[in-house]
């Protein structure tokens, strides 16, 4: 009886655990595998190369560069992207008319896939086309048009931009139900002592919401440094390496040049530089909750 | 002027400033969608030429051919296959799990929890090149049952866990009346704990069924033929060969979206709950 009634609890778990182990726990072993192979994903030889992936990797410097440049990407989006999410999520807190309309329409384009969202925007961004250049030429501005992204000096700010554009109401959303739980009566207090709106923000809104800064912070790194299909349909990492990132290079090596253990190692040094970051982070904040 | 008008003055242009700000940052937000739609209205003749957003003579037929000649109605029927099989397979075997993981006793249970836990919280970028050679040595390469059940795989560890924090809420005393009245656990599932869970499983469903629809990865790796892709892959594949023909790839990205947006706005309060519901998972 007690077995039987083991047995039929474990198949309430099993479609779950057999799904997740599947495709979740072998993959997560052939990468740990494949990543000390050289393997062009096709042929059933193998080739043992040890650490050897890894070592490439260290003076592989398109891939630092794809790295420098997620980096960029993320750089925007921590400081642009979250300062306007927070600078709208601070104007809707207070009782605003039409609150409800800005959030629907601010959470637009996080609903909107990369593809889609890459793809208007290089319409938009289009050298002889665009509806950019066609606006920057009638304002008079015609030194400033250029084909944005196929040049280097534009190209990695252009598709920045474009990221803090699908992100930011997704940090919005955030900041705004932390900004909701932080008690009026504090405010009100504030002010009752003298205290303007900008040392209301300063010494009452920002030490409250720094744990959401840190959570909103920690969330827009593993989602920026991991960000490519954006590119994908905005450039394919073009003009040249100007726009590649980590994830378009292990995708590189994988389909354009069959390097499957390689790509795995890849996978590899960028997930542990994601955890280490991560948990850097995680360290400072209660390091700082405790200061 | 008396303290009294120019505290409302004062008042009335923060307000007014504040509304500036906001207004300005929506119109952005909405304003490429709006070009979008615009575009498509065209002809491959006026679109380089014609810079008005709403055209003066708007062409219909290219959501027609967008639909016919260019494939799209083919990889919108792909697109609801996918989403609707993978979010049923999501919601019967996520909260079948849950289930036991809240209410159920068997050995091992914690350590299977938090396996889910984990693989929420550890990141693993690239994790489609293992997926794929998966793939190949199942033969579920281009088919699609191997593409849906790669993204229930997705969509589980979510779903687990936010409908065992509200399984875990559920009163003992129900599951007690359920019993006694005969209900087996698959009853008690079926019957309590699946209409309790009603707004947590909107939420998983809206949100898996946002995810599935616009998935781009997989479907590009697991996918060859295209009369199996998904509508993002569509996308791709006809910006890659029908490279300035803007018109109709603009119909065919407005075909492609009305769906989410119409989701959307019909769904926007349970979204964002959701949203930070995730945000506090994670």
């Amino acid at each position: 009886m007690k077995l039987k009634d083991t047995l039929e609890n474990y198949s309430f778990v099993l479609p779950a655990v057999l799904i997740f182990s599947i495709f979740y726990i072998v993959p997560l072993f052939w990468v740990l595998q494949l990543s000390m192979y050289q393997w062009d994903g096709i042929l059933p030889t193998k080739v043992f190369v040890g650490f050897r992936n890894f070592l490439e990797i260290a003076q592989d410097k398109i891939w630092w560069k794809a790295m420098y440049q997620a980096g960029y990407i993320t750089l925007i989006a921590l400081t642009f992207q979250n300062a306007l999410a927070l600078t709208l999520a601070w104007a809707c807190d207070r009782d605003i008319k039409g609150g409800n309309i800005y959030r629907v329409i601010f959470y637009l384009p996080p609903v909107l896939s990369e593809v889609v969202v890459g793809l208007v925007w290089r319409w938009i961004y289009d050298g002889n086309y665009g509806l950019l250049n066609y606006w920057l030429n009638g304002l008079g501005w015609a030194h400033l048009t250029t084909d944005w992204l196929s040049n280097p000096k534009t190209a990695l700010t252009a598709i920045a931009t474009i990221h803090s554009w699908k992100g930011f109401g997704w940090g919005f959303i955030i900041f705004l139900a932390g900004l909701q739980t932080i008690p009026r009566q504090l405010y009100e207090a504030a002010r009752v002592d003298g205290a303007n709106s900008w040392q209301i923000f300063k010494k009452v809104t920002i030490p409250l919401m720094t744990p959401v800064f840190i959570l909103v912070s920690i969330l827009t790194i593993l989602g920026t440094m991991q960000v490519f299909v954006l590119i994908l349909s905005m450039t394919g990492g073009g003009p040249g390496y100007h726009t590649e990132v980590p994830v378009t290079r292990i995708l590189a090596s994988m389909v354009g040049s069959s390097r499957f253990g390689y790509a795995c190692s890849q996978g590899i040094i960028f997930g542990a530089i994601l955890l280490a970051v991560s948990f850097i982070q995680i360290r400072l904040s209660k390091h700082m909750r405790q200061a | 002027m008396t303290d009294g008008t120019r505290y409302k003055i004062e008042g009335f242009l923060k307000n007014a400033s504040v509304h500036l700000l906001l207004i300005t940052v929506a119109v952005t937000c909405i304003f490429p969608l709006l070009w979008m739609i615009g575009s498509a209205l065209k002809t491959q003749q006026t679109v380089f030429s014609d810079m008005s957003i709403i055209p003066r003579h708007p062409v219909w037929s290219n959501f027609y051919h967008a639909w016919t000649k260019g494939g799209f109605g083919m990889y919108f029927f792909n697109s609801v296959i996918y989403t609707v099989t993978v979010v049923f397979g999501i919601v019967i075997v996520s909260s079948l799990a849950a289930f036991a993981f809240s209410r159920l006793k068997f050995p091992g249970k914690n350590v299977l929890f938090y396996m889910f836990l984990a693989a929420m919280m550890i990141p693993l970028p690239g994790s489609f090149v293992p997926l794929y050679v998966l793939m190949t040595k199942l033969h579920l390469v281009n088919t699609r049952i191997g593409y849906i059940l790669c993204m229930i795989n997705v969509g589980l560890s979510f779903s687990i866990y936010l409908l065992k924090t509200f399984f875990d809420k559920m009163p003992p005393a129900l599951e007690d009346a359920a019993r006694i009245d005969g209900c087996s656990k698959l009853g008690i599932w079926w019957n309590v704990a699946l209409p309790l869970a009603r707004p947590a499983i909107a939420v998983i469903i809206i949100f898996n069924s946002l995810n599935v629809w616009n998935e781009y990865i997989l479907a590009t790796l697991i996918f060859s033929s295209k009369s199996l892709m998904p509508l993002q892959r569509g996308l791709m594949i006809f910006q890659g060969t029908h490279i300035t023909e803007y018109p109709l790839l603009m119909a065919g990205i407005t075909i492609t979206v009305f769906p989410i947006i119409l989701v959307y706005f019909l769904m926007q309060k349970h979204i964002i709950k959701g949203i930070t519901a995730g945000a506090i998972v994670e």
